[in-house]
């Protein structure tokens, strides 16, 4: 095929559609955008924007950081789990199989798109806490946060389409996503500063799952009292980790149609013994 | 030369069957219908045939390739238009038509596909704001959008008004005149004697007919039905045999030579001065034909 359009055409098409598709549903933009900046918002707001004794910092120059991760964990895990099963059940993912466009291109188009999402979530929420709430940036640790970010990113991106070729239906994936994240982010340090007081069982929990080796560091290079580069090693290679093992899940196990017990089938079904 | 070229075609899952050994094929610029009722195995046929299910044994070939191996430059030549419609509702059917036709190596104009199914006036509108019928015209465009050499339609009109079906199906018949072919599934026999140039009925996952649509069956061979209103009908000098009435009074001749017979009861008639109410000659139509080879399998 001679004029068969150009990879890097297609994956950029493709990203442009999965953004234009994201900006226009009002749910996934707000729990993703607006979503981490109101509990940042309400946090400073109780806290008073306070000195935060144990870490030496003020509380948005913790919360901001934290709030940036956990937006871009929405906009990568959740957002790609869930919209991934709906387009499943809805029969869009099957559409795109009987189109030559290669199952990577549109996977990669979603993920970068993700990405890109998740670049503007954490812009918009470092924006504001600079410019409303003091908080600092430092030049010597950008390094560390970028590479932090697109790890994490990374990481979480695969494992929202591990849990998209988990589940069966886009009503698990939001039950699924919500299920994990949340207790993760509460013993992760997204929403509650880390304490000495909680049980150590429940800090090894935490570092066996890949939140909290996000936003440690991420948090961790905003901070001014951490001397060096804000390389955390062994946390970017347990969140590499976790990101290999979820996509080669989701390669394993993905699947393009609906399973007959989806929602989208069974109303099908229905309809189908309704004629006969 | 054959498009599509299908031997011996079986599917199982686990222990049920499918498809038990179907063949047939289909012509460059030929419009082959698949007929049988839900649950038959016609949509797994066609699904396997659009390179969307792997068969579990027989040979296949569509435009040369195998579809069970689904290449990009196979899924680059035909068209499928699914039986449910499933696009992106947040989309504009612009927009829609923009994306889809972006992946395939030629393409159809946007302008030009927006005109031939009739949305021009929804041009700019939410794909979500669209009626069933619109989707389904914009689902026949997106199918058609990368100028396909074959083309699948599964039960393409279900759901539309008849302006909108005569719509769809002049889109189907500039695709013929294009010499693309296609291949078509329907519920709708008047669709099927349309548009086909040879249909196959399926049941039971088996091939039990296959012809044009006026031969199907035996149609054309089959006796012609005359029937009329007894009234105060008298057998007294009937000039033909084979006639029988049902207790409603409804007379039937079975001919095999209606316009000798038509001629020999109408001077009967007139000779009497009987006016033959409800007068009707109809050779046994594609429906009959199909309820008949389709009874078991319901």
């Amino acid at each position: 095929m001679p004029n068969q359009p150009s990879l890097g055409r297609l994956l950029w098409g493709q990203t442009r559609y999965q953004n234009k598709i994201f900006f226009r549903s009002p749910t996934a933009a707000f729990f993703t955008l607006l979503f981490p900046l109101m509990i940042f918002v309400v946090f400073s707001l109780i806290f008073g924007n306070e000195y935060i004794e144990e870490l030496g910092i003020n509380v948005a120059q913790y919360y901001a950081p934290a709030m940036a991760v956990f937006a871009a964990v929405s906009a990568t895990y959740t957002n790609l789990a869930v919209t991934t099963a709906y387009q499943r059940d809805e029969g869009i993912l099957k559409r795109i199989k009987g189109t030559p466009l290669p199952a990577t291109i549109y996977m990669g188009g979603k993920i970068l798109s993700a990405t890109m999402i998740a670049v503007i979530s954490v812009v918009i929420m470092m924006s504001i806490g600079v410019v409303f709430y003091g908080v600092n940036i430092y030049a010597e640790t950008m390094p560390a946060v970028i590479v932090t970010f697109l790890v994490g990113v990374g990481c979480f991106a695969s494992l929202g389409l591990m849990v998209a070729a988990l589940v069966s239906s886009g009503e698990s994936a939001t039950a699924v996503t919500n299920a994990t994240l949340l207790p993760l982010a509460f013993i992760s340090g997204v929403f509650i500063v880390p304490s000495e007081d909680a049980p150590a069982w429940l800090d090894t929990v935490a570092n066996i799952f890949p939140l909290k080796h996000f936003v440690e560091p991420f948090v961790a290079a905003f901070n001014p009292l951490n001397q060096g580069s804000g390389f955390d090693w062994v946390s970017l290679g347990v969140m590499a980790l976790w990101g290999a093992a979820g996509i080669v899940i989701a390669v394993r196990f993905f699947s393009w149609e609906a399973s007959p017990g989806s929602s989208r089938k069974s109303r099908r079904s229905k309809r189908e013994t309704a004629e006969v | 030369m054959a498009v599509i070229s299908v031997s011996n075609l079986e599917k199982h899952y686990g222990d049920v069957h499918a498809l038990r050994g179907v063949s047939f094929s289909v012509d460059k610029g030929e419009v082959f219908a698949l007929l049988g009722p839900n649950g038959a195995g016609k949509s797994t046929a066609v699904e396997i045939l659009e390179g969307h299910r792997r068969r579990s044994s027989g040979n296949v070939s569509v435009l040369g390739f195998d579809p069970g191996d689904s290449p990009r430059a196979f899924r680059d030549q035909i068209g499928i238009v699914l039986q449910e419609t499933a696009i992106e509702t947040e989309l504009t059917v612009k927009e829609a038509i923009d994306i889809y036709g972006s992946m395939y190596s030629k393409r159809r104009p946007a302008a030009e596909l927006i005109e031939i199914v009739g949305l021009h006036e929804k041009a700019d509108a939410r794909i979500k704001t669209l009626s069933g019928g619109q989707k389904r015209r914009l689902e026949l465009a997106l199918g058609i959008v990368g100028d396909p050499e074959l083309i699948f339609l599964d039960e393409p009109t279900t759901g539309f008004d008849p302006s909108a079906r005569r719509q769809a199906w002049s889109v189907v018949e500039n695709l013929v005149a294009l010499g693309k072919t296609v291949l078509l599934t329907t519920h709708y026999m008047d669709e099927a004697q349309h548009l086909a140039d040879r249909v196959a009925v399926i049941a039971n996952g088996e091939i039990v007919a296959e012809g044009t649509p006026e031969s199907l069956g035996g149609r054309e061979t089959s006796a012609t039905l005359i029937t009329f209103q007894a009234g105060d009908f008298d057998a007294d000098g009937f000039p033909v045999s084979d006639a029988s009435m049902t207790p409603e009074g409804l007379v039937t001749v079975r001919s095999m030579t209606p316009t000798r017979d038509v001629y020999a009861i109408s001077g009967w008639a007139v000779e009497r001065g009987i006016e033959l109410v409800d007068l009707n000659v109809a050779r046994p139509s594609l429906e009959d034909v199909y309820l008949d080879l389709t009874r078991d399998g319901d």
